[in-house]
């Protein structure tokens, strides 16, 4: 019997769609409704592939090997109580609530709580806590926004339903949706390819022996003046999403700090004395600064394409300062395209607990923050934390090399639905449901917005939510450490009493 | 459930007009009872000491996204205070916005027992429940961000108030809500596109109504609805030398709404908003006009919102203020933080210095409202934490209101200018302990409407706090340092009946409760389809998606109340 | 005019298909064919004379690996090659972080050459190689 779910979330990227519609059937989702390629992807196919944990395992002799649900919480316990500094790391594929109990398993252990914002948008972080931030929830800018700028980012590709549900391409109260013009500009560009293709054929091939370095910037095209929405992308590489554009500026890898730069003394009404920068002409950022201020609303959203290169935090710092500045003239906004479901939950989780949203230690007793020292590839590089605990991220694919091989000097547990690739490296390995899937919860969209994961299958018999998981571990570890004092209690009696 | 026999304390009750007589309080079930069973109760000698309800805060942002986003955006303030974890109690941090157990634990200490977050735009309302549930010791209640939500917009435009009314009481439901919260109306709307309102009679753009229309069109509407607090009002113009006019316009506007019973708007951090002078070179206060209209009316309450002096973090609703701070405050770092439909926010650093003429100005406003104004149940005692200084600091202010020693103490040390300008030096008037408990406890659980907070009347929640002094032989204006350091640290405080705070330590935990309005309409609201169109139209979230539901509250305490629509 | 080897810069970022590979499972054939890759404009596809889908060997100070080369398809990609995120691009990135956290993921030099004869390892074999498990 097929039963329909309406107004599911969708637990993948900071979007939080909430609006599809999964068919179920058996206890299996059959069809998914709405949803992006990735979302059918996870939700039909994915969390019910054969590369789902089904039970707990340890590793011994070198093997993984089941065991119950009981050996692996002990194990885990103890792990992590002989441990003098374990780092727990990851929390942002989880619900809120699993974060929640996280928080309190650091401070217990006295460890290293990072979350994977510190691999994507820690950098954003740090630039906020630097001089803040002017921003909006994504209704707002669907609302309002005439000029949207994606910066070193490719929605298309990672958040694929963003330029549909909440910019571009989407109905707002004062802006329209631009999807029309997209078609008539699509269907013109096959035409154009069409010509092209035709004039090829009929010309010699000619191969430059010196391919370009520099980029090649077009002119900025005229609808920049026109009213109603445009969407102006800036990357390093064209991308689908910079298909769709109006205007695309592919600029000099590494280079996003200098035009920021020029773009905030072209806000400022100064004069640039070069022709330049990071490969654009200075005019055409003068004709797109034109744009920026003779806006009505703008709105520009940035990727991990600035946080992870050269300038890392100073890259958002200075774009900010521009947004900052660009609100003088006009209404501007600026947001981090936030990449897994629910980091923006792991920083907010975290924050209200302890005031700080990720790099987080406890050995002192108190919460401290300090990105660099107590962030977690830092502490992997200095071999600082002899233990891991991993849950619902995958640094074994997403951190260099060198990180997790010291990683792999000590004991590591993790907590994932599925064996990615550090699963398969663990020493305790749990099997956990699918939140969103199998397990409801709360979860912070990329714009703080908390929106409800719904529950619509039953997970496989045994598997049990990570919130619990945590909790279990965390009921251990209290038991062990109890065991343990009063253990040193009689110890300290023993030695008394032969004194005496 | 333990019996507990509170003997021989100084009762200050004054909803019950009982005024420092010594007599005992007996606690059974979480409530106040006429006695106990002495031999099997919990006795607390409470010779010599202070016995009053627990503390009742009107406005206090604890918890919800902007405060997160500013703890989020301060690590600075954290380092200079952290709080160590024990065997009872979890680890955190302060300063001026603590993280959410350390505000539990602080509270409690100083015998508050009851908290209202005062401003929640809806669509977040999720995480300002979320937060609540993680701070401890206090029942709390939160206030929905309302004055500029599209739909009340369009309804008051059309005129129909009880349309108005209907969707307001599904939104105070959905969101697990106490009171109506309007912020700069008009203004936040006005600032989705970078502009402000600047009056009452100011046309909101896009919309075709007034600030004036907002105000007393929901004013209308929480009488229609029967809530239990008034509207809570954060005026336009806050925080702009000469607002004091647009304060006393707001209202005269709202007198054509009283009844002559009960008061019919609530005015917060109303220092921000007593400012004379027509710019800030000129700056002075308008603290005597205003308590003047105050004095003469009845159909106001408002707090106060003091100034500390303390580097704190300003954050408000009233995102187009914040902006100008930031333009006016030194380019500090500044959070804007809009919500679709509903509401704005922002956010800034803000350190209040005793040498900054401004600021000693703001801070003598605040006392000086405090002072003049003569009755002081339409007074209640709010720094507008964090935004005038951290909750922690109430003691001091006491102490100011308390003592004309304290507060000519700290005027030496104020800026020249601010204490030529002062009024604080023609007043004479020294708060009682009666009128304090009237300030932080009993007024103010009155104009929230909370009957069983505020007193120690039989059955009442039995809310304590114990402070160690003795009325009968401590002059508190003269001795007003070791009263101050009392009521920071409560000998006892009592909740719900459990004896949480003991020589000033904790030595219990037990989670609060969170008060919401299930209003009941006549006609039961049923959202049709215009209203799910709409819903698909104006938000980003599902209709389905957007409500609160029960997971979000851990202990819940519903309060059913009936309209009149 | 064929060369052995290209100086270019490595960007590393999402692309749809291995946000739809990783959602199937990191030990996936889609995983594998969609993310073991690194894309190549065509002009310098043509100046190592590589045909696409052959491989190519990518050594950075931090490491060397050996993926699929594919023809970049939006654009021009002079003096790039991007490769998607994940464990293989990671197998040369560095672990340093400019004392913030962020290790360098993209924006630095690697060398690129054809590697006809290098088999490109699948997910287990790589971690085998580099974590012994």
């Amino acid at each position: 019997m097929a039963e329909i779910f309406k107004s599911v979330v969708c637990p993948i990227c900071g979007c939080l769609c909430d609006d599809l519609e999964a068919t179920v059937e058996n206890n299996e989702i059959v069809k998914m409704k709405n949803g992006c390629a990735v979302c059918e992807a996870k939700m039909v196919h994915g969390y019910k592939s054969d590369e789902r944990i089904l039970e707990p395992y340890i590793r011994k002799d070198g093997k993984l090997v089941p065991v119950s649900m009981d050996e692996a919480i002990c194990k885990a316990a103890q792990i992590l109580t002989d441990a003098k500094y374990p780092l727990l790391f990851g929390w942002t594929s989880s619900v809120s609530e699993t974060q929640h109990v996280g928080v309190e398993l650091a401070e217990e252990l006295g460890g290293a709580l990072d979350n994977c914002c510190s691999v994507c948008h820690g950098p954003s972080v740090m630039a906020i806590q630097e001089i803040g931030i002017p921003t909006a929830t994504l209704g707002q800018i669907r609302h309002r926004a005439d000029l949207i700028v994606y910066w070193a980012c490719d929605p298309w590709s990672s958040h694929p339903r963003h330029v549909e549900r909440y910019t571009a391409f989407t109905d707002g109260r004062f802006e329209k949706s631009e999807f029309k013009e997209y078609v008539q500009k699509l269907k013109a560009k096959a035409s154009q390819k069409k010509v092209d293709a035709a004039i090829r054929r009929t010309q010699v091939r000619y191969q430059p022996s010196q391919p370009p370095k520099a980029a090649i910037v077009e002119a900025p095209p005229q609808s920049l003046a026109k009213a109603g929405r445009k969407m102006i992308v800036f990357d390093v590489r064209k991308t689908m999403t910079a298909e769709v554009a109006d205007y695309f500026v592919q600029v000099e890898p590494n280079t996003d700090y200098e035009i920021f730069g020029a773009l905030r003394c072209l806000v400022n009404d100064q004069e640039l004395d070069i022709d330049k920068v990071g490969g654009v002409p200075v005019e055409y950022l003068k004709e797109i600064v034109d744009a920026m201020v003779n806006a009505d609303f703008g709105a520009i959203f940035f990727g991990l394409g600035l946080t992870q290169s050269v300038g890392r935090f100073r890259n958002i710092e200075i774009a900010i300062a521009m947004t900052r500045d660009l609100n003088r003239k006009t209404k501007f906004v600026i947001a981090p395209m936030r990449g897994h479901f629910n980091v923006t939950g792991a920083n907010t989780v975290f924050a209200w607990q302890t005031g700080y949203p990720f790099a987080l230690d406890f050995s002192q007793g108190y919460p401290q923050y300090n990105p660099g020292e107590f962030t977690a590839n830092d502490l992997l590089r200095r071999g600082d934390n002899d233990a891991t605990l991993v849950i619902s991220a995958d640094p074994g694919a997403h951190f260099p090399k060198s990180s997790i091989q010291n990683m792999m000097k000590h004991p590591l547990i993790t907590i994932n639905p599925d064996w990615n690739a550090i699963s398969r490296l663990g020493d305790v390995v749990f099997p956990t449901q699918w939140c969103g899937i199998e397990q409801a919860g709360t979860a912070y969209r990329m714009d703080s917005i908390p929106v409800t994961l719904k529950k619509i299958v039953e997970a496989p018999k045994g598997i049990l939510a990570d919130e619990e998981i945590v909790r279990r571990i965390l009921e251990k570890v209290r038991d062990i450490k109890a065991q343990k004092n009063e253990k040193d209690i009689q110890g300290q009696q023993q030695i008394l009493e032969r004194k005496m | 459930m333990t019996e507990i026999l509170i003997k021989n304390g100084f009762v200050i009750d004054p909803l019950n007009n009982i005024n420092c007589q010594k007599m005992d309080i007996a606690i059974k079930d979480g409530k106040i009872v006429e006695k106990v069973n002495e031999r099997e109760a919990k006795v607390i000698d409470a010779s010599g000491l202070t016995v009053m309800a627990g503390g009742v805060d009107i406005h206090s942002h604890i918890a919800g996204s902007e405060v997160n986003i500013g703890r989020m955006l301060r690590p600075d303030d954290h380092v200079k205070d952290v709080v160590r974890k024990t065997a009872l109690t979890r680890s955190g941090t302060g300063y001026s916005i603590p993280s959410t157990y350390v505000t539990g634990y602080r509270y409690s200490k100083m015998g508050y027992t009851t908290v209202m977050n005062p401003s929640m735009a809806a669509m977040k309302a999720k995480h300002a429940h979320e937060e609540l549930n993680d701070i401890p010791l206090i029942d709390k209640a939160v206030f929905t961000l309302l004055g500029d939500w599209w739909v009340a917009l369009e309804t008051i435009a059309k005129g129909d108030l009880e349309e108005c009314a209907r969707h307001i009481a599904w939104m105070i439901r959905a969101t697990r809500s106490y009171a109506i919260k309007i912020v700069n109306p008009g203004g936040l709307e006005s600032w989705g596109f970078g502009r402000n309102v600047h009056s009452l009679d100011d046309e909101v753009p896009n919309f075709s109504l007034t600030p004036r229309d907002i105000i007393t069109g929901m004013a209308k509407v929480n009488a229609m609805l029967n809530m239990p607090h008034t509207i809570h009002l954060h005026t336009n113009n806050l925080g702009i030398p000469g607002n004091y006019k647009t304060t006393i316009e707001t209202m005269q506007a709202l007198e054509s709404v009283y009844k002559g019973d009960k008061p019919v708007g609530h005015i917060t951090h109303i220092q921000f908003s007593s400012f004379a002078g027509d710019n800030w070179a000129h700056f002075k206060s308008g603290a005597a006009e205003i308590a003047n209209y105050l004095n003469a009316h009845n159909h106001m309450t408002i707090d106060i919102g003091q100034v500390t002096f303390a580097d704190t973090t300003t954050m408000t609703a009233d995102g187009p203020f914040e902006f100008s701070l930031y333009e006016l405050g030194g380019h500090n770092k500044w959070v804007n933080s809009d919500v679709e439909t509903e509401s704005s926010g922002g956010i800034i650093p803000f350190h209040f210095k005793k040498k900054n003429a401004v600021n000693a100005i703001q801070w003598s406003i605040g006392l000086e409202l405090s002072l003049m104004i003569k009755d002081p149940w339409k007074v209640s005692m709010t720094t507008d934490h964090p935004n005038g200084g951290p909750f922690y600091h109430y003691p001091r202010v006491f102490a100011w209101l308390y003592s004309r020693k304290a507060r000519e103490a700290t005027l030496k040390k104020c800026n020249k200018k601010a204490q030529r300008k002062s009024l604080l030096p023609t007043l004479d008037r020294e708060y009682t302990l009666y009128e304090l408990a009237i300030i932080t406890r009993a007024g103010t659980a009155k104009a929230l409407g909370l009957k069983n907070k505020g007193h120690l009347g039989i059955g009442a929640d039995a809310d304590v706090a114990i402070y160690n002094i003795n009325p009968e032989t401590t002059d508190i204006a003269q001795n007003y340092k070791p009263v101050r350091k009392a009521f920071s640290n409560a000998i006892y405080t009592i909740k719900d009946g459990e004896i949480v705070v003991k020589d000033k330590e904790i030595i219990a935990i037990r989670p609060g409760r969170t008060m919401w309005l299930d209003v009941q309409t006549k006609e039961p609201y049923r959202i049709n389809e215009e209203m799910k169109r709409k819903f698909k139209e104006y938000w980003t979230v599902e209709f389905d998606n957007y409500p609160v539901t029960d997971h979000y509250i851990k202990v819940p305490e519903k309060i059913t109340i009936q309209a009149s629509v | 005019m064929v060369e052995q080897k290209l100086r270019v810069t490595l960007i590393t970022g999402r692309t749809i298909d291995q946000g739809v590979a990783k959602e199937l499972g990191k030990g996936s054939q889609e995983y594998f064919d969609n993310v073991a890759v690194c894309f190549l404009d065509s002009s310098d596809i043509k100046r190592l004379g590589l045909k696409n889908g052959m491989n190519v060997q990518v050594t950075s100070p931090y490491g060397s690996i050996v993926v699929k080369a594919k023809k970049y398809p939006y654009g021009t990609l002079s003096g790039m090659v991007f490769m998607p995120c994940g464990l293989w691009a990671n197998a040369i990135c560095s672990d340093a972080t400019d004392s913030i956290g962020m290790p360098t993921f993209r924006g630095f030099t690697v060398e690129v050459e054809p590697a006809p004869d290098k088999p490109v390892l699948t997910l287990d074999e790589l971690l085998k190689q580099e974590f012994g498990k």
